[in-house]
């Protein structure tokens, strides 16, 4: 790919990068959220077309309009977000596209056909997959099998693999690194989308350090850490939050027995034990998809609650709407800002009293007082740097980081009692990082109880005073962040030695 | 990736919460047993005690199935309750839908002993006069079909209906050729699906609303012509041929079935042809799998290269193929002219047989022949002066259909990305 | 769906002469520019429609080629006759003032056009508010039809069946009217929040069961006028009737309720916590349950409103219009009202701007029909035609090759399918 450049709207996703892949080598495209990673592959892989530039293949130009032309040349990939159909079953969803069929022009599907060939490339490969089984009953790892085998019986030279690990424990992570490892050998070329050094250096053959949309520097996997972090991040980055030692005081967050099911009914928190103190940060460390988001929205009232006790200072918190909870003196940063966070079509003022439009001064429960939300509004952006030419201007129009600012803000502008911050700095720019932690730090400094929650295990080492690991919806062990961060790798992977309590 | 990890995952998902008592079994059984009473008591004690005649002959002297009314209604009744019972007390999943079907069809059988007690319901007539008012109902829900299982949401069915009965009639009568006029309706109802797809999705209008203004569109567009020329010169301009019957001899002569099926017209047997057509079609072929691909999850069909816009496009127009022939029905089959608005909510009703058959063809095959035979029993009740309002018989297809979406008896559910239009990220 | 008011124009920081801005902006796709070019494309079309369904003009088209002014002239005056016809019967007829003016005419002739285009407006107002509110709280109110019919039913028996004093009775009438209607409002509304059952669905299939209620309710005896035999109710009380200007003028009081009531929506929209909650519900449920609000809640609520609003339409035409009910006392304000809803982009003073200008459409209708020939139909399919055009608007701008411009983008926030 030579001279690559995408805008959308203002925005360069992509600046004139250039990269190239050789026959049988694993080449990893590292860097931050939002680098502009995905969308230089999604261009590979014609979902996108590119403003400027071109792509070669075997050193000849082409243009792929569609994925069929990317497919059609050899290009495979599988996305972040997995493209299945969850209604299909794994033969469906594999078939699609490349139906072996009979019958001339009806079409006629030959499915024994189209089954035999999932499970010749399976057996090939060493990917397990049932052809039978509905995709939208088996687990993410299962899917992510399913979406390879999809691409590599389409005979594909080039597998793209955007962010294949977001979604798996350790151990899974191995595995895959050991199937991308055994492609390579077979020389098929991979291109391995990550933002997580130690994989990179696992496994990579070369690496392009993507940032702000342009290549800022190829390395080797001899390269440290340090130097990777410090070419994708722009700077020395220091995720060291700096502050003093808790002081922990009374019990203001007490979660006893706590089972939870997800929207498919699955169990998804089995039987959490936690408590957290005035004054002090409990984070949450474990592996995306182990039962936090549930456990958060358990206590948030935004989940039913099938078993055990969450207690707010000696008042339960069960059966109370999300309403009630938030007025009891917590307060939710969600995790997913866009969808949880904020109103986009509402402007900064109106999502800085999206939870409290209806309470003196903004209102009484009938009528809003324009006037007051204006004049917060006005102190808020202040306060917080919250980056927008007017508290008028409608919250879409912010970026990532000043949106999540707008949410901080709304929730430490009324006394808390317990702050819970789930993945706080999810998609937020380096600079808002820092103050958004340094809020949070400021929040526990003034006896606030503070539960973080963070699948970075940086973020949770960097503020919490105690961590508890979560695993398949269990609170596995609670430890001290200065642990090694190799044994809390393995927790977070789910073994568990003797003696890791540490509370 | 290991075989390790995905255990674990599989004993949490067999940690699921234990099934609530009353699950949709449980409450669907009930419903049975508390229609049955309804059945068993009122019905019975309404009853007139006198002989209640299905003839199987076209007269009304010739054989016939008898029973007393009264003992009808209730016996009937208690059938429904049993089944309803049986349901409650916990039978195998696998005798579910029987005894569901079972309920249904006595606690119909009871309502109709109880209207027919002291007088005779010809069967035959009853049959082929359900099966004629299914029939726009059935091509109406097919085109629903078609749009919706790949993800465009039709509620202008109500327009290709009048699109096409008015080209029916105009072209018909203008050509006086009764498949000039079939031809027609095709197109009248492709012109209005051209609109849909073209709107919903080059355009990216919401297609409930593009479905609805086309549906005032086509009234006004065929209320406006109809004034204009019809109505001035009805001979010249609105008196089509009809549609003519066929017998196939011997089918034909079978009983009941043969009259109903084999003497009948040509659209009859298309709509029912297309029913099965459509439906392997959609469930074997490359085309069928693309299809529901696009409909469930466009972005997935798109990057294994399947053209989700071409095969929406294509499937919408399909729909306006169905649907004008559905339109054919008002003028070549059941009044002979145009009248403005003629199909007064057939429309609405195909729509509804869509929801209730679950976007399936034989689903909706199932819930059009319900429709009609409501609809039909609804005539006869009127004729012969039966307290039941008709009015309340013919709310039946909407009431039912509230109750399929919300749920209240099983779930139904829509294609993921009906009525989403698909942008290129 | 766009939350805030009106697009700000940037102010150009080039220095520029009014008249050149003017011009530039003129020329842009926004959201005015394209209403008006989709009334004027909804208006050819309708002309040619006028032109191939007259068989006269069409004769002269046969010759088209020897003698082309006749078949254009035969066009133009037909044109011209109707759209001239289509405004006097909405606004006024310059003959008529002339008259006045000259004193052999009376003020109730030159004020007849402006009466019937605010009759026929006043209920849609309200069905269009109905649709517009629940449009802003993320749902599709399709059953404000239903909602209008049951106003009517409820609104009608109330003021036959029930003898009261003047006022009292009117206004115990327009209650039922609101009660009615919200109770069909309050069903989708329940099921919607209880069961998720999408509310197009709902409300499409609520619509037919009004329908066919009234049919049968207007043959019960106690309802059905004792001196008919067909399907039409006793006369409503002359106390619950909305007061008229003389007669032959039929502009009613519904038309000052109707302003009220818009003035009502936007102060419940803007400034209320309810419609604080109800747009951050129609935007982002998920961001609203999050901080707090009941989605259930506020969608039940605001079907509830919704329907009481197109409850209300349908009481003031049968009090103030139709003086009885009949199968067909509701007409097609329910399905106007969704046109009139999205031709005023959802917003309540846009709104009661486009009841007015289907109100217009309608009255001037009348004229035409009655004096040209050109069936009233056509009012039907310019009004369809002109919200196509809106819900379009890159048709529009590419038809004009318009520059581009923020154009909000209509119903986009509603393609959620069911």
């Amino acid at each position: 790919m030579r001279g690559i450049t995408k805008r959308f709207g203002d925005l360069v996703a992509n600046d004139h990068i250039d990269i190239t892949v050789e026959p049988g080598e694993v080449h990893a495209l590292l860097g931050e959220n939002g680098a502009g990673k995905s969308t230089l592959m999604n261009q590979l892989y014609g979902l996108l077309q590119p403003d400027e530039g071109e792509i070669l293949v075997d050193g000849e130009k082409k243009v792929f309009r569609s994925p069929r032309d990317a497919i059609a040349a050899g290009i495979g990939m599988v996305h972040q977000h997995f493209m299945l159909v969850p209604v299909f079953t794994v033969a469906e969803n594999i078939a699609l596209g490349a139906e072996e069929t009979r019958g001339g022009p009806l079409g006629w599907l030959d499915r024994r056909r189209n089954r035999r060939d999932v499970l010749e490339t399976s057996k090939r490969y060493g990917l397990p997959v049932d052809p039978d089984a509905l995709v939208e009953n088996l687990p993410v790892g299962a899917q992510q099998r399913v979406e390879i085998v999809k691409a590599l019986t389409r005979e594909v030279d080039l597998l793209i693999l955007d962010e294949p690990t977001a979604v798996l424990t350790p151990q899974e992570t191995d595995e895959l690194l050991a199937v991308m490892r055994s492609l390579a050998e077979t020389g098929k070329s991979i291109v391995f989308i990550t933002h997580k050094l130690r994989e990179v250096k696992a496994i990579a053959d070369r690496i392009t350090v993507i940032r702000r949309g342009r290549t800022v520097g190829t390395a080797t996997p001899d390269t440290s850490e340090d130097e990777l972090a410090a070419l994708m991040v722009g700077r020395d980055v220091s995720l060291e939050v700096s502050k003093t030692p808790a002081d922990p005081g009374r019990e203001v967050l007490k979660v006893s027995g706590l089972v939870v099911d997800d929207d498919r009914g699955v169990r998804a928190v089995d039987g959490v034990d936690l408590v957290v103190r005035s004054g002090e940060v409990l984070g949450i460390a474990g592996v995306q998809g182990n039962g936090q988001t549930e456990l958060v929205e358990a206590i948030m009232g935004l989940r039913e609650i099938r078993a055990g006790a969450v207690e707010l200072e000696d008042k339960s918190l069960a059966g109370r709407t999300t309403k009630q909870v938030l007025r009891a003196g917590v307060g939710y940063v969600p995790e997913d800002r866009s969808l949880d966070g904020v109103v986009k079509d509402f402007t900064v003022a109106e999502n800085l009293v999206l939870d409290m439009y209806d309470r003196a001064p903004f209102g009484n429960g009938f009528a809003l007082n324009p006037k007051a939300i204006d004049e917060s509004a006005r102190e808020r952006v202040t306060q917080f740097d919250i980056r927008t030419s007017s508290p008028q201007s409608t919250v879409g129009t912010l970026s990532g980081g000043n949106q999540q600012k707008v949410v901080v803000a709304r929730e430490m502008s009324r006394p808390l009692k317990l702050l819970i911050a789930a993945q706080p700095t999810r998609g937020v720019d380096v600079g808002s990082i820092e103050f958004i932690h340094n809020q949070i730090i400021h929040e526990r400094d003034v006896g606030t109880a503070v539960l973080v929650v963070s699948s970075e295990l940086d973020e949770v080492v960097g503020l919490a005073d105690r961590i508890a690991v979560m695993y398949r919806g269990r609170i596995l062990a609670v430890v001290a962040p200065d642990m090694p961060r190799e044994e809390i790798g393995l927790l977070m992977a789910g073994v568990v030695t003797q003696a890791e309590d540490t509370e | 990736m290991s075989g390790v990890s995905t255990a674990t995952v599989e004993d949490l998902a067999e940690a699921t919460a234990p099934d609530r008592f009353w699950n949709r079994q449980r409450r669907l059984g009930a419903a049975l047993v508390v229609i049955g009473l309804i059945a068993a008591v009122i019905f019975g004690s309404l009853a007139e005690s006198a002989t209640a005649r299905f003839t199987i002959s076209e007269d009304a002297e010739g054989a016939a199935l008898s029973i007393n009314g009264q003992l009808g209604a209730i016996l009937f009744g208690i059938v429904t309750i049993a089944a309803g019972g049986a349901l409650l007390a916990g039978v195998a999943k696998r005798w579910q839908t029987t005894l569901l079907v079972l309920g249904i069809v006595t606690f119909v059988f009871s309502f109709l002993c109880w209207q027919v007690a002291g007088k005779f319901l010809p069967l035959v007539d009853t049959a082929s006069g359900s099966l004629e008012l299914a029939l726009p109902l059935i091509l109406g829900a097919l085109a629903g079909v078609l749009c919706e299982r790949s993800g465009v949401v039709n509620v202008a069915i109500e327009g290709q209906f009048l699109m096409g009965a008015f080209g029916a009639a105009l072209v018909g009568t203008l050509a006086t050729s009764v498949w000039a006029g079939l031809i027609s309706a095709v197109v009248g109802g492709v012109i209005i699906a051209s609109l849909l797809a073209v709107l919903a999705i080059r355009f990216l209008v919401d297609q409930v609303v593009v479905g609805i203004v086309l549906n005032l569109l086509a009234l006004g567009i065929t209320g406006f012509l109809y004034e204009r020329l019809m109505q001035p010169d009805a001979l010249k301009y609105n008196s089509p041929p009809r549609l003519p019957e066929w017998r196939i001899p011997g089918l034909a002569d079978i009983p009941v079935v043969g009259p109903v099926l084999f003497e009948t017209n040509l659209l009859v047997w298309l709509a029912l042809a297309l029913v099965v057509v459509i439906h392997l079609g959609l469930t074997r072929t490359r085309w069928g799998l693309r299809t529901r691909a696009v409909g469930e999850h466009p972005t997935a069909a798109d990057t294994v290269g399947v053209r989700v816009r071409g095969l929406r496009y294509m499937n919408v127009l399909l729909g306006g193929v169905v649907a004008g022939a559905g339109g054919a029905y008002f003028t070549l089959v059941s009044t002979g002219a145009f009248n403005k608005n003629m199909t007064a909510g057939a429309g609405f009703i195909a729509l509804a047989a869509l929801i209730f058959g679950r976007w399936t063809p034989f689903g909706a095959l199932g819930a059009a022949l319900f429709f009609g035979f409501a609809q039909k029993l609804a005539n006869y009740l009127s004729a012969v002066g039966s307290p039941v309002p008709n009015q309340f018989l013919n709310m039946l297809p909407y009431i039912a259909t509230i109750i399929a979406v919300a749920g209240l008896v099983g779930r139904v559910r829509a294609p993921a990305a009906d009525g989403v239009p698909y942008v290129k990220s | 769906m766009t939350t805030e008011a009106p697009e700000k124009k940037a102010e150009p920081k080039k220095e520029e002469s009014f008249l050149g801005v003017f011009l530039h902006n003129l020329w842009s796709a926004n959201t005015v520019v394209v209403t008006i070019l989709s009334i004027l494309l909804a208006l050819v079309i309708g002309a040619v429609l006028i032109v191939v369904s007259d068989s006269d003009v069409l004769a002269t088209f046969s010759y088209f080629t020897a003698r082309p002014s006749d078949a254009l002239t035969a066009s133009w005056d037909l044109i011209s006759h109707a759209y001239a016809d289509l405004f006097k019967g909405a606004i006024f007829d310059p003959a008529a003032v002339q008259a006045w003016f000259s004193g052999s005419g009376d003020w109730k002739t030159v004020f007849n056009p402006l009466s019937e285009t605010l009759t026929y407006a006043a209920p849609l107002v309200f069905t269009g508010l109905a649709v517009a509110l629940a449009f802003r709280g993320g749902l599709f109110n399709i059953g404000a039809q239903g909602q209008a019919v049951i106003g009517c039913v409820t609104a009608g028996v109330a003021g036959f069946a029930i003898g009261l004093p003047p006022v009292l009775h009117l206004i115990v009438a327009l209650l039922f009217g609101v009660i009615g209607g919200a109770l069909w409002g309050f069903v989708p509304g329940l099921l919607k929040a209880r069961t998720g059952a999408h509310e197009v669905i709902t409300t499409i299939m609520l619509n037919y069961t009004a329908t066919l209620f009234l049919g049968w309710l207007i043959l019960q005896s106690g309802v059905q006028d004792p001196n008919r035999t067909d399907a039409v109710s006793k006369t409503i009380d002359s106390t619950a009737g909305l007061p008229a200007l003389p007669a032959p003028l039929r502009v009613h009081l519904g038309i000052v309720l109707a302003v009220l009531a818009t003035a009502g929506v936007a102060w419940l929209i803007n400034r209320s916590s309810f419609g604080f909650e109800l747009r951050a519900v129609g935007v982002n449920p998920p961001a609203a349950k999050t901080a707090g609000m009941s989605v259930a809640r506020t969608y039940i609520m605001l079907m509830v409103v919704a329907g009481g609003l197109a409850g209300l339409g349908g009481a003031v035409q049968v009090l103030g219009t139709a003086d009885r009910l009949t199968g067909q006392v509701a007409g097609n304000i329910g399905f106007d009202g969704l046109l009139v809803a999205l031709l005023g982009r959802n917003k309540p003073w846009g709104v009661l701007f486009a009841a007015m200008l289907y109100g217009g459409l309608r009255a001037g209708g009348n004229l035409m029909q009655v004096d040209v020939g050109v069936s009233l139909e056509l009012v039907t399919v310019l009004q369809a035609l002109i919200v196509i055009f809106i819900a379009a608007p890159a048709l529009v701008k590419s038809i004009f090759q318009l520059r581009d411009a923020r154009t909000a983008r209509l119903g986009a926030s509603m393609a959620k399918g069911w």
